[in-house]
């Protein structure tokens, strides 16, 4: 017993003699490299990402924009990093970590980190930073928004053209100009191809929160609905395991999904189709202009026009074909200006 | 101040420490066993809180809300009540700075800024003691009313940001009139912008206030003995059911203050909150590390604070998932709470020791 005591004793003093030790060295060449780092310049292009408290793992818009940056990364050129914000007090430091460590550029991922992307990128001038989902007006930010309405619309002509129950449900995350959107030209598109069709409207209040959006789908599903889009990230996830449930006890009822390809994720049981956004071809796209030496600010809208919204090359396996052509169409005269998607509800 | 060290007797310094050092070792083994360099993590922790004057003032902010969650949860705790409800009173705290923060108009500074701290403490502090009154007069156990208040003062701050104070097109509130900030801006630019507010230094003198409140005066006296004894207390002839009101009402104007800190110091707006920040709960795990000792708390959240701020450094220069600094502030307070390992560790040195005086 003694023996076991003494010899913990000695460990902890080791690892405390240790960690003062490391503590000093690595403060040390910290303080060169700073030093060091105003005349040069590091010659690698390092790329660094900060998502909103969804974290990475969202399988959604966040993830999108890891992955992509790992593609980055794997075609060469960049080395990428992130930083998980647990909750909004740290946007600010974590954009800092990148921008005091010399990234060549710093991701904001999400409308909530506009804020502190204009902080920051007021307070560095040199820095160049990019957002997703949100319009930030200063020269050295780069401003990526999608035209979500548009998208969404093709998804609600699938839903009203597939629904029976003629209910069809909608989960969103926060109450914000963003995700209402979504709302938008999801009803317009229901609307055109089913004037009968009933559009119930559930926002969870969170982008975190899976608990919420697995209730919110129960009542929507316990009111009839068959149908559900949900723009809420994380908590999305629990409109598709609500839909799970239910279609594993016999229940035939549909998500239709967002930012990415859900199907990949759920299957193709309960995922109809999925409002793809291509955060990840934006992400790319912005990044390799950086390793180009191309990056300028600015404001950038990505519509169906440019690929930046669409619908899932996987919808085939649940969608028949005659609605898939019907969602061309629209989609056609969406791009020439025939149709006019709304962008806020009325 | 050979009191004030009194306050720490022997086991109060040594128990948290141990634990401390516990929690930092079951982390190390849990990052070697996740193939993770635990020297090289830790000190990445170490350098990203105090490697720069930037990062230093960032986790000062960090700890300044901790240490007054972690007050108003010894503050009652002491009192012999649990008060689970620092989130709530946090919120409530915040939102009612928020509003005179921004609905007040021409006031100048040194009016506009104190009164908004005391809007936040006030309103904390009654949020408290709705809590305190409801065990006082009809018994109700005041863990299910704090938890249940939590809820409450979420979506009641939500809807009062939404239908006063929303900017437009935004999911956050305008910003506040400059005359409320308690912002330190030369201090900030010298610390590379961090956020350093007044509340920091309003966080010290409100430990010392606590220490001074609790042990020098007579209405102190009487909320400690509450806390061992109620009946006794009652015999003695205090009056019980005021002495819980006020205890719930100072703790609540704690976390209140915390809030209000929050607002008119780092954000300079309120947003409408998805969830609940949790600096209320991590408020209870600052006051068990620090014994419920007004002191103790500022300790606490220090360390808190550091390991919270730190995991950032660790998940960027060692590539540790900031999952593993909750594994250890998880394993501290494992080992704070679960005293007896600790004591049971300590067996050997203390059976020495007593053999030693024999001889």
């Amino acid at each position: 017993m003694k023996k076991v005591y003494s010899l913990s004793l000695i460990m902890v003093l080791a690892l405390s003699v240790f960690l003062a030790a490391c503590g000093n060295k690595s403060d040390s060449t910290n303080n060169a490299s700073n030093g060091t780092s105003g005349s040069g310049g590091s010659s690698d292009v390092k790329i660094g990402m900060v998502t909103d408290v969804g974290g990475v793992n969202d399988k959604s818009f966040n993830q999108s924009a890891w992955e992509a940056l790992q593609q980055v990364q794997k075609d060469g050129g960049a080395s990428v990093k992130y930083l998980q914000s647990k909750s909004d007090q740290d946007y600010i430091p974590n954009l800092n970590q990148f921008v005091k460590d010399n990234y060549s550029l710093t991701w904001g991922i999400g409308f909530n980190l506009a804020d502190a992307i204009k902080t920051v990128g007021e307070q560095n001038p040199k820095a160049n930073l990019a957002i997703i989902d949100s319009v930030v007006d200063l020269p050295n930010v780069k401003s990526i928004t999608f035209a979500e309405n548009e998208g969404s619309f093709l998804v609600g002509v699938i839903a009203g053209k597939m629904t029976k129950s003629n209910k069809i449900g909608f989960v969103g995350g926060e109450k914000s100009p963003l995700i209402q959107r979504f709302e938008a030209g999801f009803k317009a598109g229901i609307q055109a191809v089913n004037p009968n069709a009933q559009l119930m409207v559930n926002y969870a209040g969170a982008f975190d929160k899976p608990d919420v959006g697995k209730s919110a789908a129960a009542t929507l599903y316990n009111d009839g609905v068959d149908i559900i889009f949900h723009a809420a990230g994380a908590t999305g996830n629990g409109v598709f395991s609500e839909a799970q449930s239910r279609v594993n006890s016999g229940q035939q009822v549909w998500v239709i999904g967002v930012d990415k390809d859900q199907s990949l994720i759920y299957g193709d049981k309960v995922t109809l189709t999925s409002m793809i956004k291509r955060v990840d071809t934006a992400v790319e796209k912005v990044s390799k202009e950086v390793i180009d030496g191309t990056f300028k600010g600015g404001v950038e809208t990505l519509g169906l026009k440019d690929d930046g919204v669409g619908v899932a090359d996987t919808s085939s396996k649940n969608v028949p074909a005659d609605v898939l052509k019907l969602v061309d169409e629209y989609k056609e005269k969406i791009i020439k200006g025939e149709v006019k998607v709304p962008d806020t509800v009325q | 101040m050979n009191k004030v060290l009194k306050l720490f007797t022997k086991d109060s310094i040594t128990l948290p420490v141990i634990a401390i050092i516990l929690g930092l070792l079951l982390g190390a083994i849990v990052m070697m066993v996740g193939g993770y360099n635990p020297i090289e993590a830790y000190s990445a922790l170490i350098e990203r809180v105090y490697g720069n004057s930037y990062d230093f003032g960032e986790a000062i902010r960090e700890m300044t809300p901790l240490i007054m969650t972690g007050l108003a949860f010894a503050f009652a705790a002491r009192a012999g009540l649990f008060n689970i409800g620092g989130e709530g009173q946090f919120m409530i705290g915040m939102t009612a700075a928020s509003i005179v923060g921004i609905h007040l108009h021409g006031l100048p500074a040194f009016i506009h800024a104190p009164l908004a701290i005391i809007a936040g403490a006030v309103f904390g502090g009654l949020w408290a003691a709705l809590a305190g009154f409801l065990k006082a007069t009809r018994g109700v156990n005041e863990v299910i009313s704090c938890i249940m208040l939590n809820w409450i003062g979420l979506y009641l701050s939500n809807l009062i940001i939404n239908t006063f104070a929303l900017q437009s097109g935004d999911t956050r509130s305008v910003d506040i009139q400059p005359s409320a900030s308690i912002a330190i801006s030369w201090l900030s630019e010298m610390m590379g912008n961090a956020r350093v507010h007044w509340g920091t230094l309003i966080a010290l003198l409100a430990a010392v206030f606590f220490y001074i409140f609790m042990w020098k005066t007579k209405q102190g006296f009487e909320l400690r003995s509450v806390g061992f004894n109620q009946d006794a207390s009652k015999y003695a002839g205090m009056n019980v059911n005021r002495n819980i009101v006020k205890a719930m009402f100072i703790s609540g104007a704690f976390a209140g203050l915390g809030g209000a800190f929050t607002v008119l110091g780092v954000f300079g707006y309120q947003s409408v909150m998805a969830s609940s920040p949790g600096t209320g709960f991590d408020g209870i795990a600052v006051a068990l590390i620090g014994m419920n000792n007004p002191f103790g708390v500022v300790l606490g959240a220090i360390l808190f604070g550091t390991l919270t701020y730190g995991s950032a450094g660790m998940s960027f220069s060692a590539d540790v998932p900031p999952e593993i600094v909750r594994i250890v502030i998880g394993a501290i307070i494992f080992f704070i709470a679960a005293q007896g390992i600790v004591r049971w560790l300590l067996k050997p040195f203390y059976a020495k020791r007593k053999k030693e005086k024999v001889s």
